[in-house]
């Protein structure tokens, strides 16, 4: 492709005719992701679902366990996140190149809030033998034959606090790369798709943690005290 | 390698059931393909192109509405018939009748432990007598497995931490293969056996032969006494935990409310994980004994807490004597799944 | 490559030179060819694996290898021809090839992600080769907990980390058609103007884009399981084993699917011209595709009927899977119907097509005896099923995609085959096949377990049988091999159209230029509309 005569820009690949049908194919392709994304997380919130359904008590108890006052803040915060790449869009579709810089940076601060109080519970629970598979597994409140169900919890909640984290990570990273190409100012009023597609993605993120918030930590949190 | 089949024995009251289902099936399969193949071989030689440059007529019509919906709705009609014979097959294959002789069966790799409620223990190999349904209680120790009889047209797969359970009448005198048809590890294909069908003299004669440490039932009720279990489960209702005669078979109301029905797989979850369904009125006492005892113990209790069950059920002496006249509780189950 | 032509005109093979310049590629027609060295390279060692097979059961003591070594066999074989040939094969060679093509597009919509996901394979393929060189698996592909989990001594991991990756592959490739076929259609290519290759394609992109990620999780789970012990899957620990089965067949059961749509698609174009006919039937066959690809996703428990799941579920499960047959047979009627009044002639792809639709009759039918409760306890786990799939899988898949190989073989290198061998080859492929598998049908109704490397004497007759067969099949596999390669020098130039078809990669040169196409195509007829070939663009061969 490299001694081709079509001269390709990053605001129209070749392989597209217009800027318009570009947007769409990048939004469209992002969308299909994200579905993707929803049928991955679906896998995780099934086997949730069965094993809360097998062990209703025990696992009311180890919600009770979980720390819902951290997890109520990082909800707010990662909502905070979500509005302020909302305006990074917004600040694309004016071209405010230094309020997409701003926005942008505002979103991976509260992003890494997020991951920081996420570390401070995850120690919290390495400090209180919450860890499942250790030998020192152990849950107040609870029979010793209940503490296998009890890792089960445990099991799936670092699988999917983790996945999600993870999943927040790769959200910085884009960050990060989009920070960088803005001060370049590759952004502008016509060209801002991938800020755009970037905000479906962290939206996403956002959602999949306001289902795992009340999941986790909240349904049935009064049977467990 | 004289004589050559294309269908294994029949030895149980299933296998002809499902044979007869299979030649439908072939049947219908043979009718389809010729239908195809012909008309795909006439259409190919009669339409053949005659030369290269060779047009069909290019006004024909190119769909048809009739003929789509014919041939959606025939094959799905004859599909319908499939599901309802293939499902009522399965449907008496999954319910074994009443008066089924009990007999437990335990996967372990790489071998089949079977054992009958009186007490004679067999490795990769089970008798039974001919013409009277037998009804198995299967669990494995480690992964999964799968009791697969091919003369008795039935497979069941074992699976670790439940009871799954099957059922035939053998028909026939003889001796046939078992396998295990789920993939288990290195020697799955030496996790093999023999079924031997007997007279119901010739079975009488081989359970009462060859030493046996007590029935299922007995055995249990010493484990009873080992693991101290009678210090709380009194027969009347001063201990601390529920009484058990009476116990098999019946509903069983539950602490926080709800109903249990007292079978196999829940008196097996009682002494695994005892906090799983609490009694109503009973503190959450007893201990678990998960790691500590195994399946075939945890069958030799089921039994022993069956036999001290509301009817006379396949108590040690009387078994496999006069089965029809005394239903055992077993039977009354629902397949356990 | 071939000078003839270069000399001529330039084109997608001969516009850039080096490794380089197809390691970075972002042209879809050479990613294409990519994937097609990758898959080709893991069909080679699959059928490696295959032959072991069948060479260690022509004795039923099984003297050759071990029964460790023969259950790494038959897993590896599975892996490699399942994850790395048969999921990628049509879709990822000739759907990347031919997708933009056909719908007039000079490339998919995210070509950087197309190489990616080659990239993907080539990873997850290299971690698969690494636990197969290390010691392989011994699992099955179906990786059934707990033996996966907690038993097996061999290399899973390393096997499910290739798979998980090879996994985002498909998943990659599958959006990125979705989005072409939505987004990238040429100036009058309406949906309904759309080949039939193409609708199978969307369809399989949506089990795809739905499906794998659910095997991903999967994955992850039997990963956590393995390395941490959780007991997610492990009964002693509260965990439910067949879970595992549930998740995992939600996944694999439309995989099933993946692989044998895009084989319809190509059937669909050679019956179509080479009998110079519109479709019969075109929307009920493009919409049968996307029917399959949704109820391929309700039917996954008629896996399962044995393994303890309720008696009502499996109920639902087989009622279901009838409904799955309704498309497929309507498929099958219509491409029959397409060669009445036709003018029907018998060059290979052809063949190929005549060949698909007897053996995929034969595994589709039989498919219906696995449905029918009753006769799936009797068969399931035996050789039965091993029969049923490999004629759905290599009679049905494996026919289309060298059907549609020889098909677009001129479009793709600019050459032509040798019709008298790669006829001679189809032939010994259609014999040496049914020799194989067809005996295999007998031995599982017989009782023979699959997966078993020491069985009882009276199945040796039959296992010789499909022995035989395997190599006749072997020869067969090994002749197009041969003959492509030799084509590339020594075949006859292609020209434009050497079969007079009406699609759009029939416009354009063989082989393309770098964006396809001189000038982008405005569409004006109905797809299959012979009329609108104009007679001096046929060169019939």
């Amino acid at each position: 492709m490299s001694n081709h005569a079509h001269s390709e820009s990053l605001e129209l690949r070749v392989q597209f005719d217009t800027a318009e049908q570009q947007r769409d194919a990048s939004t469209l392709g992002m969308w299909l992701f994200l579905v993707t994304e929803v049928m991955f997380f679906g896998g995780m919130f099934a086997a949730y679902t069965v094993y809360r359904n097998l062990y209703p008590e025990v696992f009311a108890i180890c919600s009770s366990s979980l720390n819902a006052v951290l997890g109520a803040v990082n909800t707010c915060v990662l909502l905070l996140s979500s509005f302020t790449m909302v305006m990074a869009v917004r600040a694309g579709q004016l071209g405010q190149q230094k309020a997409i810089i701003w926005f942008l940076i505002l979103t991976l601060l509260f992003g890494g809030i997020f991951l920081g109080v996420k570390a401070v519970e995850w120690k919290e629970k390495f400090d209180e033998h919450h860890i499942p598979g250790q030998a020192a597994f152990h849950l107040e409140g609870l029979q010793q034959a209940d503490q296998g169900h009890a890792q089960l919890f445990f099991s799936l909640y670092f699988a999917m606090t983790g996945l999600h984290a993870l999943h927040m990570v790769i959200g910085a990273g884009i960050l990060l790369g989009l920070i960088l190409h803005a001060k370049q100012g590759r952004y502008s009023a016509s060209y801002y798709t991938p800020v755009d597609v970037a905000g479906l993605y962290w939206h996403f993120v956002d959602v999949i943690w306001i289902f795992l918030f009340p999941l986790l930590y909240l349904i049935d949190r009064h049977l467990g005290k | 390698m004289g004589n050559f089949q294309f269908l294994p024995e029949q030895a149980s009251t299933l296998a002809p059931e499902v044979d007869h289902l299979l030649y439908f099936l072939v049947a219908v399969t043979v009718f389809f393909s010729v239908v195809i193949f012909s008309t795909i071989f006439y259409f190919a030689i009669r339409y053949r192109r005659r030369s290269a440059n060779e047009m069909p007529d290019a006004h024909q019509a190119h769909n048809g509405y009739t003929l789509e919906i014919i041939w959606s709705v025939i094959p799905f009609g004859i599909t319908l018939v499939m599901f309802t014979w293939g499902a009522s097959v399965f449907f008496t294959a999954s319910r074994p009748p009443k008066d089924a002789l009990q007999i437990y069966a335990v996967g372990k790799r790489w071998m089949w432990k079977l054992e009958h409620v009186e007490g004679q223990r067999e490795i990769n190999e089970l008798h039974i007598p001919v013409g009277r349904p037998v009804r198995l209680t299967m669990t494995s120790e480690d992964v999964i497995h799968s009791f697969f009889v091919p003369a008795f047209r039935t497979k069941q797969d074992v699976v670790p931490g439940r009871y799954t359970s099957t059922w035939f009448t053998p028909t026939k005198t003889g001796k046939y293969h078992l396998f295990c048809a789920e993939f288990c590890g290195t020697k799955h294909s030496g996790m093999v056996g023999w079924i031997y069908v007997m007279e119901p003299n010739d079975y009488q004669t081989w359970l009462s032969g060859g030493a046996t440490e007590g029935s299922l039932a007995e055995n249990g009720k010493k484990l009873f006494e080992q693991l101290a279990c009678s210090n709380c489960h009194k027969d009347d209702t001063t201990g601390r935990c529920p009484p058990l005669p009476n116990l098999f078979g019946s509903q069983v109301k539950l602490a926080g409310g709800g109903t249990v029905k007292a079978d196999e797989a829940y008196i097996r979850e009682s002494i695994l994980q005892p906090q799983a369904k609490v009694v109503a009125g009973y503190e959450p006492v007893m201990p678990t004994f998960q790691g500590l005892i195994s399946e075939e113990q945890v069958l030799q209790l089921v039994e022993y807490v069956k036999s001290i069950g509301p009817k006379p059920g396949t108590g040690p002496a009387d078994s496999g004597q006069n089965p029809a006249k005394k239903p055992s509780t077993a039977g009354s189950m629902p397949a356990n799944r | 490559m071939d000078t003839a032509v270069a000399q001529e005109r330039e084109n997608y093979l001969n516009a850039s030179h080096g490794l380089k310049s197809w390691l970075l590629t972002k042209d879809h027609k050479r990613i294409g060819l990519l994937y097609l060295f990758t898959i080709t390279l893991f069909f080679f060692i699959g059928g490696a694996f295959a032959t072991l097979i069948r060479i260690e059961l022509l004795s039923p003591q099984g003297n050759m290898v071990s029964s460790e070594t023969y259950n790494k066999l038959f897993t590896m074989h599975a892996v490699a021809m399942i994850f790395f040939f048969m999921i990628p094969s049509i879709p990822a060679v000739l759907g990347n090839f031919f997708l933009p093509i056909m719908i007039g597009a000079r490339d998919l919509a995210f070509p950087k992600l197309n190489l990616l996901s080659w990239y993907l394979l080539v990873i997850g393929g290299a971690f698969s080769l690494f636990a197969m060189i290390a010691g392989g698996v011994d699992t099955g592909w179906t990786f059934y907990t707990p033996y996966s989990t907690t038993y097996s001594n061999s290399w899973v991991i390393a096997t499910a980390l290739g798979i998980f990756i090879a996994g985002f592959s498909s998943i990659l490739t599958g959006l990125n058609f979705i989005v072409t076929v939505h987004r990238m259609r040429a100036p009058g290519m309406t949906w309904f103007r759309m080949p039939l290759f193409v609708w199978a394609n969307y369809a399989t992109s949506l089990i795809q884009v739905l499906g794998t990620p659910v095997l991903a999780v999967t994955i992850v789970l039997l990963f956590v399981e393995r390395v941490f012990q959780l007991g997610i899957f492990d009964p002693a620990r509260g965990g439910d084993p067949v879970l595992f089965q549930h998740l995992f067949w939600f996944y694999s059961h439309p995989a099933v699917y993946i692989m044998v749509l895009p084989g319809m698609g190509v059937i669909s174009e050679i019956i179509s011209t080479f009998s110079r006919k519109t479709v019969f039937g075109y929307a009920f066959i493009a919409f049968s595709s996307v029917a399959i690809a949704v109820l391929g996703f309700l039917v996954w428990g008629h896996h399962m009927f044995v393994s303890g799941q309720s008696l009502y579920a499996s109920m639902v499960f087989s009622f279901l899977s009838y409904f799955v047959a309704i498309p497929s047979a309507i498929k099958v009627f219509n491409w029959t119907a397409t060669l009445y009044k036709g003018s029907i002639s018998y060059q290979t792809p052809m063949l190929y097509a005549f060949g698909f639709i007897g053996l995929f009759t034969i595994g589709g039918l039989t498919g219906l005896f696995l449905a029918a409760l009753g006769m799936d306890i009797h068969v399931t786990d035996t050789y039965f099923v091993v029969a049923h799939f490999h004629y759905i899988m290599v009679g049905g898949t494996m026919m289309a995609y060298l059907g549609g190989m020889h098909f677009w073989w001129p479009k793709m290198t600019g050459r032509m085959y040798p019709e008298g061998w790669a006829k001679l080859s189809s032939l010994v492929i259609f014999l040496g096949f049914n020799l194989t598998f067809f005996p295999q049908f007998i031995l599982g109704y017989l009782g023979m377990p699959r997966r078993y490397h020491l069985y009882p004497a009276e199945f040796q007759v039959l296992n010789v049988m499909s022995t035989a067969g395997a190599s006749i099949l072997a020869v067969g596999y090994a002749m197009p091999m041969i003959y492509f390669i030799w084509s590339l020098k020594y075949g006859k130039v292609a020209p434009m159209n050497p079969w007079g078809a009406t699609g759009l990669e029939w416009r354009t040169a063989s082989p393309p230029p770098v964006h396809n196409f001189e000038q982008t195509p405005i569409v004006t007829h109905e797809a299959y509309d012979y009329t609108s070939v104009p007679a001096e663009e046929i060169e019939v061969v």
